[in-house]
């Protein structure tokens, strides 16, 4: 049961999300009517999973959006800024309820239900219902049962017809069940089964249902009971129950609202006892003396005699009695279509069968390796092209494998859309969102994770960046604020850039602060750019009103934190006047590297291929120093030996690896160069956290330990190292 | 696993014998063997006699393979009926649709 509940609230968030989008998109001036029939559907399908799963409360809140929206779609009241509040108000509450449905609380909670009404009444404003206090749902048919003797059918049966909807049989219900489950109420007297709808041969689907029913029905059941039969069903059949001694009228309407040729149906009824003939002629001709007056009156006052409608209004006058549902099964039906579409291109997988995966291609990678070495020890060339063969279809599934790890950040950015939106009406300024760079991809993981720190930074960025109008215009600048996401690839990274064209970062206040709150020292030398990343310090906030949006001083160090946590970095580029660019820089994968083995001594290390620039032999090398002339740019350095403390003598050659981070290049010294070597990381044990310049470790083909260079650390370590000591010098 | 197996008769009729299931989840195989036999042959003779279970959507491709070879015009008739063939055939009262004797066959009568 459970899973049951778990699809659902995804599939219902799938479709919150969509629905959320559309609705930004129409308040951003999109009149396109797909889109707001993409709305409708979203809301659709909700309210039809919710009364699948029997979450009656989902149901009847959803089915209120969806009336506004069906009033929107038909044009019947127009777009407004209001309403698409309102409306977004309701898919909250509807992701509220969702959430509470995920925690397994199936029950409506009446605090909740409250708050869920008072949303529900500001949708009905909308579209002009009165208020109701009970759910409405689209009856199907309300039949009038009043006595009348004189217009009544003979019949002392309950009259049943329904079309089954096409889906029912792909949902897993069978029209059979539903109908031998009534006979659990009473007894068939009579049934037709009506295949009239089902397409051409070659058109038809197998898996669709397009059978539809009339039956003559004995039963004491009173018509809920029999409505309740095919409660599974209610949204995807058109079902309507007459019951026993109706009004002839009322089964000509019947005859009418159905889909098959009234003509037909009217044998049907006659066959299955439900009239007689005589009543079906009598009333069939009062109805055509009805038509016929209403040409005469036509033609007598001058105006054009109706033409025959055509046939695909003929069909739609004919639904017109319930569009709800005529609608609801085309969207449906539509839906359907476009959702076997997906499914067959994408698979559900659970995330840890992934993992596993991902850790089996990791130690395949590891055995590859080893058979290699030892394939070139043996010094077998068939042997060894074997091998290499093998390595390189390796490299290949593990290339693959950590593809299905990634996804495309662009669903996290669109969420922003809608924060972004509210901010800026929140704080009364006019702030666009810029998305660049969507479609790049990163590990989910990381995915998952970034989120938060993004959406203080798009945040701060509103609150804090983006002047108000006045005072931007005042400043020659736009009215109206931009906010840029943007992402990309960058040698082994990812980048992701948060930027504003707002009043940019201002040093001094920042220094001011910094020196206020004790993080640095009066008089301490700062260059600009260290000034602007002060801002990432704990206990930093320069907003002199604390909103509630930004401004506790909490925010940016949090942000550092949780993407240092992913290996990854953030810094601030700012001109004042002009906007910042904040820079989060992450890793690809948490996974697997390329990497470049060095050895110092009888160890192994190894340093991430990407950030490998090149390889140099050191000379000419004056002892103390740590930076060298690389073809006329200062080249800081660290060497692993002294670093790790590494006993042993240097050899007679040593050599320089490049590696860059970011914008800053760095020398790693070390022994000797091994090449390159394809590598699982393996996570440090949780003692060795703090441990600085080391990012995991592997295991070799031959069986040892190696341990991954943090290259971002090392380099800055030999910046800072090399900036000390020439200041200290200087000085 | 249903299994479908033609027999080609010595007055150029053919016969489609159906063992296994008609139903949902093997409807799309179904319509295919069925809608090709009932194109392939002037007359077709359906055995059904070992046709386990069948749901809607079985009965449904029998309705549509009718309709086609009535289109078509041409005969199909079911010469053998399973229990459940015919217990859903009656259900949905359509013995008359399929037209006929051939709905409770002389030899399933003893």
């Amino acid at each position: 049961m459970d899973e049951i509940y778990s699809v659902y609230a995804q599939e219902a968030r799938e479709q919150l999300t969509e629905l959320e989008s559309g609705l930004l998109r129409m308040e951003a001036g999109d009149h396109d009517p797909e889109t707001i029939n993409t709305i409708f559907r979203s809301a659709h399908t909700i309210k039809g999973a919710s009364g699948v799963v029997e979450l009656p409360h989902i149901e009847k809140f959803t089915h209120v959006l969806e009336n506004l929206l069906d009033k929107l779609r038909n044009n019947e009241i127009g777009v407004s800024s209001d309403l698409i509040t309102a409306l977004l108000k309701g898919c909250d509450h509807l992701n509220t309820l969702i959430v509470r449905v995920e925690e397994g609380n199936l029950e409506p909670d009446p605090a909740l239900q409250a708050a869920g009404e008072v949303v529900a009444e500001g949708l009905r404003v909308f579209s002009g219902e009165a208020p109701k206090s009970q759910a409405e749902f689209p009856e199907t048919h309300t039949a009038d049962v009043e006595r009348d003797e004189a217009g009544t059918a003979m019949t002392d049966c309950w009259h049943i017809s329904v079309r089954f909807g096409q889906s029912v049989l792909r949902n897993g219900m069978d029209p059979i069940a539903f109908l031998r489950y009534l006979l659990s109420l009473g007894e068939i007297v009579h049934m037709t089964t009506l295949p009239d709808a089902m397409p051409d041969t070659d058109d038809m689907d197998p898996e669709a249902c397009y059978l539809g029913f009339e039956m003559n029905f004995r039963s004491h059941a009173d018509k809920a009971a029999i409505e309740k039969v095919f409660d599974f069903v209610r949204d995807d059949c058109d079902l309507h129950i007459l019951p026993p001694n109706s009004k002839i009228s009322d089964y000509l309407g019947l005859i009418e609202t159905l889909p098959e040729e009234s003509l037909r149906l009217g044998e049907i009824l006659v066959r299955s006892g439900a009239l007689t003939q005589e009543e079906l002629d009598q009333g069939l001709r009062r109805q055509r003396v009805s038509e016929t007056i209403a040409t005469r009156v036509a033609e007598e006052e001058g105006l054009p005699v109706p033409p025959p409608p055509p046939l695909g209004e003929i069909l739609v006058k004919q639904h017109v009695v319930q569009p709800e549902i005529v609608e609801a099964a085309a969207a449906k039906q539509k839906q359907v279509a476009e959702k076997k579409a997906t499914e067959a291109r994408l698979i559900r997988v659970q995330a840890d069968k992934l993992d596993h995966l991902i850790d089996l291609v990791g130690e395949l990678v590891i055995a590859g390796a080893s058979a290699n070495l030892m394939a070139l020890k043996s010094g077998q060339s068939t042997l060894v092209e074997a091998t290499s063969i093998v390595s390189g279809l390796v490299e290949n599934i593990r290339d693959s494998a950590l593809q299905l790890r990634m996804v495309q950040i662009g669903e996290t950015f669109n969420r922003f859309h809608r924060v972004v939106r509210d901010v800026s009406k929140e704080l009364n300024k006019d702030i666009d969102l810029v998305i660049t760079g969507a479609e790049t991809e990163l590990d989910k993981t990381v995915v998952e994770k970034i989120g938060d720190p993004l959406m203080h930074l798009v945040r701060n960025a509103m609150d804090h960046g983006i002047e108000p109008a006045d005072v931007r215009v005042a400043k020659g600048k736009s009215a109206s604020g931009r906010v840029e996401l943007n992402a990309f690839h960058d040698s082994g990274s990812i980048i992701i850039e948060v930027i504003d064209d707002g009043g940019g970062l201002n040093k001094e206040r920042i220094l001011n602060k910094a020196i206020e709150k004790g993080i640095v020292q009066p008089g301490q030398n700062l260059t600009d750019h260290e000034i602007n990343n002060l801002i990432f310090e704990a206990g930093f906030s320069t907003a002199e009103k604390v909103t509630n949006l930004s401004g506790r001083g909490v925010g940016m160090d949090v942000v550092k934190k949780n993407i240092q946590a992913l290996r990854g970095t953030v810094e601030v580029l700012t001109e004042e006047g002009q906007g910042s660019r904040f820079v989060i820089r992450l890793p690809l994968t948490l996974a697997i590297i390329d990497g470049f083995l060095v050895g110092v001594d009888k160890s192994s290390y190894v340093i991430p291929l990407e950030m490998v620039v090149e390889c140099l032999e050191l000379q000419n090398i004056s002892q103390d120093r740590n930076y060298l002339n690389l073809r006329g740019e200062v080249l800081p350095f660290v060497r692993l030996r002294e670093l790790f403390e590494i006993d042993g003598e240097r050899p007679a050659r040593e050599n320089v690896v490049v590696v860059k981070s970011g914008s800053q290049k760095a020398g790693i010294v070390v022994d000797v160069l091994q090449g390159e070597f394809q590598t699982v990381i393996k996570p440090l044990a949780s003692i060795f956290r703090h441990l600085r310049g080391i990012g995991g470790s592997t295991i070799l083909g031959s069986g040892d330990v190696a341990l991954i260079l943090d290259v971002q650390a090392l380099t800055q370590l030999a910046v800072t190292t090399e900036e000390r000591v020439t200041s200290a010098t200087r000085v | 696993m249903t299994e479908f197996a033609t027999q080609t008769l010595t007055d150029g009729a053919c016969r489609l014998i159906v063992d296994g299931d008609m139903t949902i989840y093997n409807a799309l195989e179904v319509k295919q063997h069925l809608i090709a036999a009932v194109r392939s042959a002037n007359t077709l003779e359906l055995d059904l006699s070992h046709v386990s279970e069948m749901d809607t959507a079985g009965f449904q491709l029998l309705v549509l393979s009718k309709q086609e070879s009535l289109r078509l015009e041409r005969t199909l008739r079911i010469t053998a009926h399973s229990d459940a063939v015919r217990e859903i055939i009656q259900f949905y009262n359509m013995g008359a649709f399929f037209g006929d004797p051939v709905v409770i066959p002389a030899g399933e009568r003893q």
